[in-house]
């Protein structure tokens, strides 16, 4: 009895996990005339099942700019920020290096206490970064959270493999690159995947420091089409003018699953190391 | 001395930090002195030198304003609520979870509850939108229950129960996991010897399972009550408009439309020294705390 109870109430909830995102996916598929006047959940696409909503969405200006701004954000942000705080990581990590706890204060000192929104603003425009491209990657590339996770898979390593580098005249970024990235493979990986999903997700930065639409982020351009109710992309599309109202509702789900779709294709694989970073992120605190 | 023979030891680390250093002075600690813009009346052409100083004027005016009260109100409420609804919720998913027998049928469900956590805060808040609108999922299951068909999102009452619901609906399968693996912890051999004792299900949940995630449980429970004031920005402006301030508008939302939309730079920067002034003291008071009962600790 107690178990029949159970199931029943984890396979609820795991409806509740699944069907709007199932109605969304079905919905996307439908006919726009059917769907603008459907009530309830969307089991199977409504008429014939058909790609118009995609076919509107992407030729509309803005979804592929964002996607291609996106992965430029995403990957050199994420090349950036994991530079940096290896590097961060590695010098703080290593026993020899005196000083390593003043500066790891100075870093965590950070994480209590900030300027905040404004000062920062200011900071980031007088160095005269406003509509620029690294003005969504620069401000926030080290996370001082990733470089706690990375400090401490650094200190695993034993010591022995860099003092016989050392012996063989390796130099500090051989030994960093060479021997001890390679050994943390696994917290590497939970770290960058901690960048890029961040970058992925990003939109307040490219918000309050882009100007120019052709920069904008992909979640910039989703927050205009889903929350700030913009029809200018239904209205450009073709031959769309007398239907707006009508695709409204089918181009939003399918700019929901356009938007969504890479971050899904890669969640088992995320899902596997984010629950890693859990892990790693509950035993330092 | 001592530092200069450190720098002539390990003259490659003291160049590997110096890209990291200078991060943290340019976007860490120069907007910390930034502050400053707070007691001045900042303009972009004075800059942070040459503005006029004002001294604790735009405090006085926070302070004796109609939003200090509400936008303080609102942060606790919806810090207040998110915990009391949003804090157990994961670790009786996480217990319900480990009862379960069936490999496949736990694996799934596990599967499916990380599955909102991947959606971006901009799509979670476009669903929500959606699904809450006069004619959306949400709505129409309203109406199926007897409830009014309106526009839920642009009714203050409703703010912050669905704030809350959908903070659940993202966050209950990731937030579970930590104590999937405090569960997975607990040695099976306390359980062999209290079912020996004739210890029940329940009993064995009450006096094995409870106790065996307890520290796992108090150690998140004090470092939530650190971030009691700092209810983040972004959901808020993605969800809230100009009917829904009252009940929506957080101290940070408060920051970002009165700074960044209505360009009152210091004043807003006041506001916000006086959040991150509130928010550090929590900090470091509840790290005190989860200090004392673990060796768990930020810092």
């Amino acid at each position: 009895m107690f178990l029949v109870i159970l199931y029943i109430l984890l396979g609820i909830m795991g409806l509740i996990f699944i069907v709007p995102v199932w109605h969304v996916v079905m919905a996307s598929f439908s006919e726009a005339r059917l769907l603008a006047s459907n009530t309830g959940v969307v089991l199977l696409p409504l008429g014939t099942p058909s790609i118009g909503g995609y076919k509107i969405v992407l030729t509309a200006p803005g979804i592929i700019s964002g996607y291609g701004n996106t992965a430029f954000y995403v990957i050199v942000g994420t090349v950036i920020s994991m530079l940096l705080t290896i590097m961060g990581a590695y010098a703080l990590s290593r026993k020899g290096f005196e000083y390593r706890n003043v500066f790891m204060l100075i870093l965590s000192f950070t994480m209590l206490f900030n300027g905040g929104m404004i000062p920062t603003y200011m900071v980031v425009r007088n160095l005269g970064l406003y509509n620029s491209r690294w003005a969504v990657i620069i401000p926030s590339a080290i996370s001082v959270f990733n470089l706690i996770i990375l400090r401490t898979a650094f200190q695993e390593v034993p010591a022995s493999l860099e003092e016989s580098a050392k012996l063989d005249g390796a130099n500090e970024f051989t030994i960093m690159f060479r021997i001890i990235v390679p050994l943390a493979k696994a917290s590497i990986a939970v770290v960058v995947l901690y960048y890029a999903v961040g970058i992925w997700n990003s939109w307040f930065p490219a918000m309050i420091y882009l100007k120019d639409r052709d920069k904008f982020p992909l979640q910039l351009i989703l927050r205009e089409t889903l929350l700030v109710n913009d029809s200018s992309m239904i209205a450009s599309s073709a031959d769309a003018q007398n239907a707006t109202n009508l695709d409204r509702k089918l181009v939003k789900y399918c700019t929901i699953v356009v938007g969504t779709l890479p971050i899904m294709c890669f969640y088992p694989f995320i899902q596997k190391y984010f629950t890693k970073g859990v892990m790693i992120g509950a035993v330092k605190g | 001395m001592k530092f200069l023979r450190d720098i002539k030891r390990n003259p490659g680390l003291y160049i590997i930090m110096i890209p990291v250093l200078a991060f943290f002075i340019i976007f860490a600690y120069v907007p910390m002195f930034g502050i400053v813009m707070a007691f001045q009346n900042y303009t972009p052409k004075g800059g942070f030198f040459h503005s006029e100083f004002v001294g604790l004027k735009h405090f006085i005016d926070f302070f004796g304003s109609v939003y200090f009260g509400r936008t303080i109100g609102n942060t606790l409420a919806i810090s207040i609520l998110n915990l009391v609804f949003g804090f157990p919720i994961p670790i009786i998913f996480a217990l319900m979870l480990n009862e379960v027998g069936n490999k496949y049928f736990k694996k799934t469900i596990q599967t499916v509850s990380y599955l909102p956590y991947f959606i971006s805060v901009v799509v979670v808040c476009g669903l929500i939108a959606d699904f809450t609108a006069s004619d959306g999922l949400v709505t129409e299951l309203i109406v199926a229950l007897g409830g009014e068909r309106m526009n839920y999102l642009g009714q203050a009452q409703f703010f912050r129960p669905i704030y809350i619901l959908s903070d659940m609906w993202q966050g209950i399968g990731f937030n579970s996991i930590i104590y999937l693996a405090a569960l997975s912890g607990i040695d099976q051999e306390l359980y062999e010897a209290a079912a020996l004792d004739g210890a029940g299900r329940w009993r064995q949940t009450l006096h094995v399972t409870l106790p065996g995630i307890a520290s796992t449980v108090i150690i998140l429970l004090i470092l939530r009550m650190g971030s009691m004031f700092s209810v983040g920005y972004e959901k808020i402006i993605l969800l809230y408009n100009t009917n829904t301030y009252e009940t929506a508008d957080v101290i940070s939302s408060y920051v970002y439309r009165m700074g960044l939309q209505n360009m009152n730079y210091s004043y807003s920067a006041a506001v916000g020294l006086f959040n991150s002034v509130i928010n550090t003291a929590l900090l470091v008071i509840s790290n005190k705390i989860s200090a004392k009962f673990s060796d768990t600790s930020l810092f």
